[in-house]
């Protein structure tokens, strides 16, 4: 994540340069400028900036965690902690066929459940469509759910999952990150594994950030990282029979 | 809505813990700021977690009522701003935030710490009014603790306010008089869920309560205020152990506001 | 008060009072901010884009923003009371206008964008100040914005131009005019005035007033730097 502090911090209103307008960008008398606080970045003649704040922007492609919220007709609607709704409908989140006259569709997805879907579609209004058909997709039992800021997901992700990898072997718990801030915790660690990740986000541009949870965590679960292998092992085995 | 789990925290609790590890009797990190508001007679910011309120004392004359014509007037009045929650909702106090107001009242009026018959200036003529002002900032529940301690906190620090030779308050001119304030009567508030009962609430636990108590206590042990709510009931037993606890932990929250003063 | 060229509180007249601001001082709004004006202090906190309630106010095309500016009971010299004003209902609309003009609202049709102003120390110019902090507080929300906008007031005293009224200058002057400026565009997006004064004059306080809210715009962007640079300024 070295990359990440050799960017700029740019404010609303800061120019950038001149050139095109992308992402969280905008062109104004022939020079672009930036429409939020975040990383500005160049690619080729295109700026533009990396929120470092702000609310979800929903994407294609994004795996999100949400809470069935409505229970309809032919579909779900899914709580993405979004100002905008996102549906999850029955073909998208069932194989099998299903005859609507006789099927309850609690059956598969009840009010309150926890997901972990895929954004298939975001319209022009912002309406966002939900699949479940991916193999990452499934329902998440128990465990707690937390909120964080969407911008700090990539660094509680960690270059290729390192931080979170090392935080789920160090605490034993399971941990699945959704792109729209929210992160279910299950195990026996769950307090410990929650104060990490929001370690994570409040000291996101710290350097060496890794080895001060990696520390802060060994103190207090006592172990090492050795030793914490085997029980993560355990649950590894639970999650593949969701 | 994402964040409050009520379900969550009644298993969490049912196992014996707390979402955010702390002991059943354990107050979160409690800071007392005072003098923080120069525009105010007394002031002080007190956060509890992250639950955190300033409270202002505003003094004027005014005319008693006609039924205490040689005591001073007392009030308080708390607002739940709009920023420190995304449910609350700008307008007229709601229902909640006028029971914080009228339990943290009652706690301080009958544990008579601020003696409004040395409030009077003239007896049915012109005596003092106090009011306590309290600004919600940001709710993570135990709204009612966080309010009296920074009641209790800006009212020991407060100053009466220059009087002119007509009689009238100078604005923003304070002497060094401090209104007479005996004792720091403090709210502690409990909750149960699901038959387990837990020291100062957070806004999760908060809505998942069966019960609430929260107690009033006086420096010498006395009981000054008592206020249950919620649906599910309370046996004599475990309300005398939750009185017995709060006289314990209000000690030590005076022993905070003793230090910031 | 205007003696010597100094004011009261020993201030030359093209001077601001000491200024204090912090991003993110709230645990639950989107985002937040506080700004200090010598004894003039306000908290911003912002939620949003969020779903509209009522649900009739929402608009198709675009998010609507929000402000409630209120003054705390304990605010003032004499006890506020409590609950919108007159004059607390006509600061929210030309604080809501004055943002308005730099958010791009039509990024989150049907949203709403809530601003929440909260002046917990009054000494004139309460206004400029929530207006600074809101800005801050929007920046930190991570709403989309043309730029900040900055604010602050300039009058007449003892028949002399001052920058920044305070004190018993607000209550004894002859006129107070506060303004909020966007530096990149060089416009006024807030502008009030009370006294009696004419053109000329009036050129000169508002071009006294713009001086100030460019003082007030670094500031600003310090206070953003703070919170999202560590501190450090990666600025050549």
């Amino acid at each position: 994540m070295s990359e990440e502090f050799d960017r700029k911090v740019v404010i609303p209103g800061e120019e950038l340069g001149e050139g095109i307008a992308s992402y969280n960008a905008y062109e104004e008398g022939g020079k672009v400028f930036s429409r939020v606080v975040g990383l500005s970045e160049k690619r080729g003649n295109a700026f533009l900036v990396i929120p470092l704040s702000g609310v979800y922007n929903p994407k294609k492609g994004d795996g999100v965690i949400g809470k069935i919220s409505e229970v309809s007709f032919s579909k779900w609607v899914v709580d993405i902690n979004s100002p905008y709704q996102s549906v999850l409908p029955l073909n998208e989140a069932v194989e099998e066929f299903v005859d609507l006259t006789k099927t309850d569709l609690t059956k598969f997805f009840n009010y309150g459940d926890m997901v972990f879907a895929e954004i298939t579609s975001v319209s022009k209004n912002k309406n966002i469509q939900l699949s479940m058909h991916d193999r990452k997709c499934r329902k998440l039992r128990e465990g707690r759910l937390i909120k964080v800021v969407p911008a700090k997901v990539p660094r509680i992700i960690g270059k290729n999952g390192s931080m979170v990898e090392m935080i789920k072997k160090l605490t034993g718990t399971q941990i699945v990150v959704g792109q729209n801030g929210i992160v279910w915790i299950k195990g026996e660690n769950e307090v410990v594994a929650t104060e990490a990740i929001l370690t994570v986000e409040r000291m996101s541009q710290s350097h060496g950030l890794t080895d001060y949870i990696k520390n802060m965590l060994e103190d207090k679960l006592g172990v090492k990282s050795e030793d914490i292998i085997q029980e993560g092992e355990k649950y590894g085995e639970e999650r593949d029979a969701l | 809505m994402i964040g409050l789990d009520t379900a969550l925290v009644r298993k969490v609790v049912s196992n014996g813990e707390r979402l955010d590890g702390r002991m059943k009797d354990e107050y979160r990190d409690v800071s007392v700021k005072t003098n923080i508001v120069s525009s105010a007679e007394g002031s002080a910011r007190v956060s509890i977690g992250n639950t955190m309120v300033i409270a202002g004392v505003k003094m004027g004359i005014v005319e008693p009522y006609p039924d205490s014509l040689d005591e001073g007037t007392l009030m308080v009045a708390v607002e739940f701003i709009p920023f420190a929650d995304p449910l609350f909702e700008p307008g007229p106090p709601n229902v909640e935030s006028i029971e914080v107001a009228r339990v943290v009242d009652r706690a301080i009026r009958e544990s008579k710490a601020i003696d409004t018959k040395k409030l009077c200036i003239k007896e049915g003529e012109k005596v003092w009014s106090v009011s306590v002002d309290i600004d919600v900032i940001n709710n993570d529940g135990n709204l009612i603790d966080a309010s009296s301690i920074a009641a209790v906190a800006a009212l020991a620090t407060a100053k009466f306010p220059l009087v002119d030779e007509n009689g009238k308050v100078v604005w923003g001119k304070k002497t060094d008089k401090s209104l007479p304030v005996n004792g720091l009567p403090l709210c502690t508030t409990f909750v149960k869920i699901n038959g387990t009962t837990l020291l100062d609430p957070t806004a999760a636990e908060f809505a998942a309560l069966d019960a609430r108590l929260t107690i009033g206590t006086l420096d010498d042990g006395k009981l000054c205020a008592l206020q249950k709510n919620g649906m599910g009931g309370l046996t004599l037993d475990e309300i005398d152990q939750m009185v017995a606890a709060a006289e314990e932990k209000a000690e030590e929250i005076r022993g905070k506001i003793r230090a910031a003063l | 008060m205007e003696k010597n060229g100094t004011r009261f509180d020993g201030r030359k007249h093209d001077e601001l009072r000491p200024m204090e601001a912090k991003v993110g001082v709230l645990k639950n709004a989107d985002g937040s901010a506080m700004f200090r004006l010598g004894n003039t202090y306000a908290i911003a906190g912002v939620y949003g884009p969020r779903e509209v309630h009522p649900k009739h106010d929402e608009n198709a095309g675009k998010a609507i923003l929000r402000v409630r500016y209120n003054m705390a009971a304990f605010s003032t010299k004499e006890r506020s009371r409590p609950g919108p004003s007159r004059r607390s209902q006509e600061i929210s609309m030309v604080t809501q206008q004055a943002l308005s003009s730099v958010v791009f609202l039509e990024e989150f049709p049907k949203a709403a964008i809530d601003v929440f102003i909260e002046v917990i120390e009054a000494d004139a110019s309460t206004r400029c100040v929530g207006l600074n902090a809101a800005a801050l507080a929007l920046a930190d929300a991570g709403i989309p914005m043309k730029g900040l906008v900055s604010s602050c007031s300039a009058g007449k005293v003892n028949g002399s131009v001052v920058l920044d009224v305070a004190g018993e200058e607000d209550t004894e002057g002859e006129l107070d005019l506060p303004v909020a400026y966007y530096p990149k565009k060089d416009t006024i997006t807030l502008l009030q005035m009370d006294g009696l004064t004419d053109r000329k004059e009036m050129r000169k306080i508002i071009e006294l007033a713009i001086s100030g809210c460019k003082k007030i715009s670094e500031v600003q962007q310090k206070a953003l730097m703070e919170k999202y640079a560590g501190g450090s300024n990666d600025r050549a």
